[in-house]
């Protein structure tokens, strides 16, 4: 049994990371409101949530903020594919990232720069955020 | 273990001592090199570029490994005094004797000053060493620093040979007005024939040079401290600095004094494994008189070089005179001489082949057997391009009708057609062969082939043909755009034109693979936008557009933007600027004159991109795309309209050009700039393209850039009226938009073109393609399709909608975007915008 919040809630609640069960789910917006291809930012709480929607209908919610600058660009960089694994590049110094889960595949190996991925689903026409 | 004695540290001596350091894999010879010279080998072919410049580091020949080789040994700075062939002990100037099981002579030759009074007087040089450029550089300052002289101060360059005319150049670099002097007829009489040679010397002066040919110089005297050269002909020069580059002879004397046999005319007499009379003693390079002949290239000497290294490492190696190559081929003052083989035609019936063409200012030749079936040798002055094609032919049958091969327009020559016994490396001697084996072995790019063979690591000359010789052997080179597309730009963009494909997405399942990624699809965007012009936010494109066309502005480092507007030719009203400062100040935004004559207003926030453009459309303003890949600014002086100098509107057709190639999306940025005059204020020889006025008309110059390689532009058409300037340049853009890969700006590509700036000139001059029309149409097309961004997203609700901060709170502002002032404006708060905000201490006030 969830709570869902829709999107003209404020929410004091932060996203809850890919993989965990959340707590609730906030409509951020119509899933048409998304282009495939090209990213999004959403405030969830205090966290900026960068979101993806691809052309086969998946979607995806990173941190928004560059972890090699600070500045709160990564939902407008570049979506593409590395050996299939989806990604996007940070539109300031275009090192990529995957949708998956955040890690940075270009870093040197063990360089444990990435994004939280944050959990996130289409329900009928909205799409939402996981809570924690 | 055996001792080698090496005599020289020249090019030649230290050829040998790293052939014998190869090869020698057994450690049996232990090397000791006596040079005279204090500093360690260098490249004296192109001592001129130290002129230029290039520090000896960069002239340097050998390299650490040899230097720290523990079989080998260098005393420098000790030139040998006495050589005892019966004890086989050599002594030198500082006293140090070494005995040898070989001895090697790699002496090298000295200059040959002609004996004339006061050739020995302060101010004359000879142009032979570091040292000797060091002296003329020293005092060609000193003349241009005499605050008592009048006017340029001069040289005599005594000698108008290949030397002689180096020296020349150098002159000039240095500051000095240069006059030549050649005893000779004409300009290079070794390399080339009455004919080339009166070209030569059209093409010399035309340089700023001056040639006294036939004439010699008799004398040389001072006068109130400056220098004055008399001429057989009576003829008296005023000089700064004299400088001998006559020729040069064999340094033989170490042979003479031990009673070797020297050759006629110098030299040590060698045989064709370059041993001297005594078994244990060989001479090589310039020294050394080959069956009685010297030669003073470093081709021959580096051959020799190998001949010894192979003899004394139980080889069986053997040269003749006709196997050595005499060609060259240089570009001295801008002009490309080039002779090889029989230049002089002295073979038995050989047939002379000429095609001179004053108004080009060419003049070819080919010297063919008496049935013209076999090509023996040449001689090209104006235009050497085809040398390297050309010279690997000598002895072989003929491809094609020796006419056409020395046409303009006439038949390239095919690597393919050449004998594998045909030298590409004169300068290495390396023969196709050996090119083909190494191939074999896995030497798939040019630097892998210059590394293996040394091929093309001397003069550079055939490095075109190494590549054309890879590409026979069926070497392909990756172009690979990324992991998604096998093809370079320019293949996607003759593939999306030829198959009228107008998406990403078509493009990548038909030729692609994968979704793509941040390289192709900025590129694939590009291409798309070139070709139809549509809005780069419509539809797919939209996703496909890199970090500043994502929003049409400038991202700047905390996730903000600036914003730039059309400024044509840096023309802008009052009520222009009074409107981008109350917009400015409107929206707390930074403004900055930009490099380019316009004005950028920074800090502005996503959500506010559409609010200012709003403003600045309403008021007759549209897109100045700082933000694309594509035309950036058309710089202006002011021109005739108000400066009392200029003598064409210069203004009025930046603005034209501006508003004729906005919005063009290119491989890289274009930048351009419009001068009213040769004064230049606009410093348009720095863009991409580039328009300075003359008496008559326009002067086009391309290929120049700012930026990390700043490079001139080079004149592509002279005095040209406005609309045949505008033709040229459409084509011009239009041929570099189709053809240049990612991120190349207009200089490399002309660069990498084969042919360069003659090959564009001919493709959008002489439409030696058949493709202007196409590339005109293509132009025309993208005029007439122009529509401003700015304008197409404020009428577009569904653009609009994405310029929102957030998706679910478009009202709040980014909340990591902080501003502090500085000089009275908005800048970022420093550090990074993620950081948390450090309070100051409050101001205690005292009272």
């Amino acid at each position: 049994m969830t709570t869902r919040l829709d999107a003209t809630t404020t929410t004091t609640a932060a996203p809850a990371p890919a993989g965990t069960e959340p707590t609730g789910w906030l409509t951020v917006c119509p899933v048409d409101r998304l282009q495939p291809g090209r990213g999004a930012a959403a405030l969830v709480g205090d966290t900026q949530v960068a979101l993806f929607r691809l052309a086969d209908g998946s979607v995806y919610a990173l941190g928004n903020i560059d972890p090699f600058t600070g500045a709160a660009v990564v939902s407008r960089g570049i979506v593409g594919d590395r050996g299939g694994e989806p990604t996007v590049a940070s539109p300031l110094y275009k090192q990529v990232f995957a949708l998956r889960d955040g890690r940075c595949l270009d870093g040197a190996d063990g360089d444990a720069v990435s994004l939280p991925a944050f959990a996130v689903r289409v329900m009928g026409d909205a799409l939402q955020v996981g809570l924690r | 273990m055996s001792r080698l004695v090496v005599v020289g540290n020249g090019m030649v001596g230290h050829r040998l001592v790293a052939a014998m350091r190869d090869r020698d894999t057994a450690g049996d010879w232990e090397i000791t090199v006596l040079g005279e010279e204090t500093r360690r080998a260098y490249d004296r072919v192109a001592l001129s570029s130290y002129v230029d410049g290039r520090s000896e580091e960069e002239l340097r020949l050998d390299d650490d490994e040899l230097r720290g080789d523990p079989l080998v040994t260098y005393h420098l700075g000790d030139a040998v005094a006495t050589v005892d062939r019966d004890a086989r002990r050599v002594a030198t100037a500082s006293g140090r004797t070494l005995t040898y099981d070989a001895l090697v002579l790699a002496t090298g030759s000295y200059p040959f000053v002609p004996p004339v009074p006061g050739k020995d007087l302060p101010g004359c040089f000879v142009y032979r060493t570091l040292d000797d450029l060091d002296a003329i550089k020293a005092a060609a300052a000193a003349a241009a620093d005499d605050p008592g002289r009048r006017g340029r101060p001069s040289a005599i360059v005594v000698g108008g040979g290949l030397l002689g005319l180096e020296a020349a150049r150098a002159m000039r670099l240095l500051g000095l007005s240069p006059q030549v002097v050649e005893i000779a007829p004409r300009l290079m009489p070794v390399q080339v024939d009455a004919g080339g040679g009166a070209l030569l010397e059209r093409l010399v002066t035309a340089q700023g040079i001056a040639v006294r040919t036939g004439v010699s110089l008799a004398a040389v005297s001072t006068d109130r401290g400056r220098l004055v050269g008399t001429l057989s002909d009576g003829v008296e020069l005023d000089a700064d600095l004299v400088v001998f580059s006559a020729g040069i002879r064999a340094s033989d004397q170490l042979a003479r004094d031990c009673g070797l046999p020297v050759g006629e005319r110098g030299g040590v007499w060698v045989d064709d494994r370059c041993r001297t009379r005594d078994d244990a003693v060989w001479a090589i390079g310039e020294c050394a008189a080959l069956e009685g002949r010297t030669y003073g290239l470093v081709a021959p000497g580096y051959a020799m070089a190998e001949v010894v290294a192979d003899r004394l490492l139980g080889g069986e190696a053997r040269m003749t005179p006709e196997e050595l190559d005499m060609s060259t081929q240089l570009k001295l003052l801008g002009v490309d001489v080039a002779s090889f083989g029989d230049a002089h035609a002295v073979t038995e019936g050989a047939l002379e082949i000429v095609v001179n063409d004053p108004v080009e200012g060419t003049y070819s030749k080919l010297v063919v057997s008496d049935d013209a079936s076999t090509l023996l040798g040449g001689v090209l002055v104006g235009d050497a391009s085809r040398y390297g094609a050309l010279r690997p032919l000598v002895g072989s049958r003929l491809p094609d009708d020796p006419v056409t091969l020395i046409s303009k327009g006439g038949a390239e020559p095919d690597a393919s057609a050449l004998p594998d016994s045909a030298q590409i490396c004169s300068c290495n001697a390396v023969t196709k062969g050996t090119l083909c084996a190494a191939i074999a072995d896995g030497a798939h790019t040019v630097p892998e082939l210059k590394a293996c063979t040394r091929a093309g690591t001397t003069c550079g000359s055939c490095v075109p043909a190494l590549a054309r010789i890879l590409a026979q052997q069926g070497v392909e080179v990756s172009k690979a755009l990324c992991d998604h597309f096998d093809h370079s730009r320019a293949e996607l963009f003759e593939i999306v034109a030829g198959a009228r494909i107008t998406s990403f997405s078509a493009l990548i399942s038909r030729y692609g693979r994968g979704s793509g990624c941040d390289i192709c699809k900025p590129v694939v965007g590009s291409i798309l936008a070139t070709l139809y012009n549509e809005h780069v936010l419509d539809g797919e494109r939209a996703t496909l557009q890199d970090t500043n066309d994502h929003f049409l502005a400038n991202m700047q480092r905390n996730g903000t933007y600036s914003v730039v507007p059309r400024i044509a030719g840096g023309e802008v009203t009052p009520e222009g600027l009074i409107v981008i400062g109350e917009v400015a100040r409107d929206y707390g935004l930074y403004t900055k004159i930009t490099g380019g004559q316009r004005i950028d207003m920074f800090g502005a926030r996503v959500e506010d991109l559409p609010a200012i453009w709003r403003r600045l459309v309403d008021a007759g303003f549209e897109s100045g795309h700082a933000y694309g890949k594509s035309l950036r600014t058309v710089k202006s002086c002011v021109g005739t309209t108000w400066c009392r100098y200029g003598v064409q509107d210069s203004v009025g057709l930046a603005v034209e050009l501006e508003l004729r190639y906005r919005g063009l999306r290119s491989p890289h940025k274009l930048k351009s700039g419009v001068s009213g005059c040769a004064r230049e204020c606009a410093e348009a020889r720095s863009k991409d393209f580039g328009v300075i006025a003359t008496e008559h008309g326009w002067n086009l110059y391309v290929g120049g850039n700012g930026g990390f390689t700043p490079r001139h532009a080079e004149l592509l058409v002279s005095d040209v009226d406005t609309a045949t300037l505008v033709r040229t340049i459409d084509r011009f853009l239009m041929f570099y938009v189709r053809t240049a890969e990612r991120l190349q700006r207009t200089a490399p590509w002309i660069e990498a073109m084969e042919g360069g700036l003659d090959h564009l000139r001919a493709v959008i001059v002489d439409d030696s393609l058949g493709i202007c029309g196409e590339l005109d149409a293509a132009m025309a097309r993208h005029v007439d399709s122009y529509a401003d961004e700015w304008a197409g997203v404020l009428a577009d609700p569904q653009k609009l909608e994405r310029f929102v901060s957030f998706v679910n709170a478009p009202d709040t502002p980014d909340p990591t975007v902080r501003f502090v002032e500085e000089r009275g404006q908005n800048v970022p708060a420093p550090g990074r915008p993620d950081e948390p905000v450090l309070i100051g201490l409050p101001e205690v006030s005292s009272r």
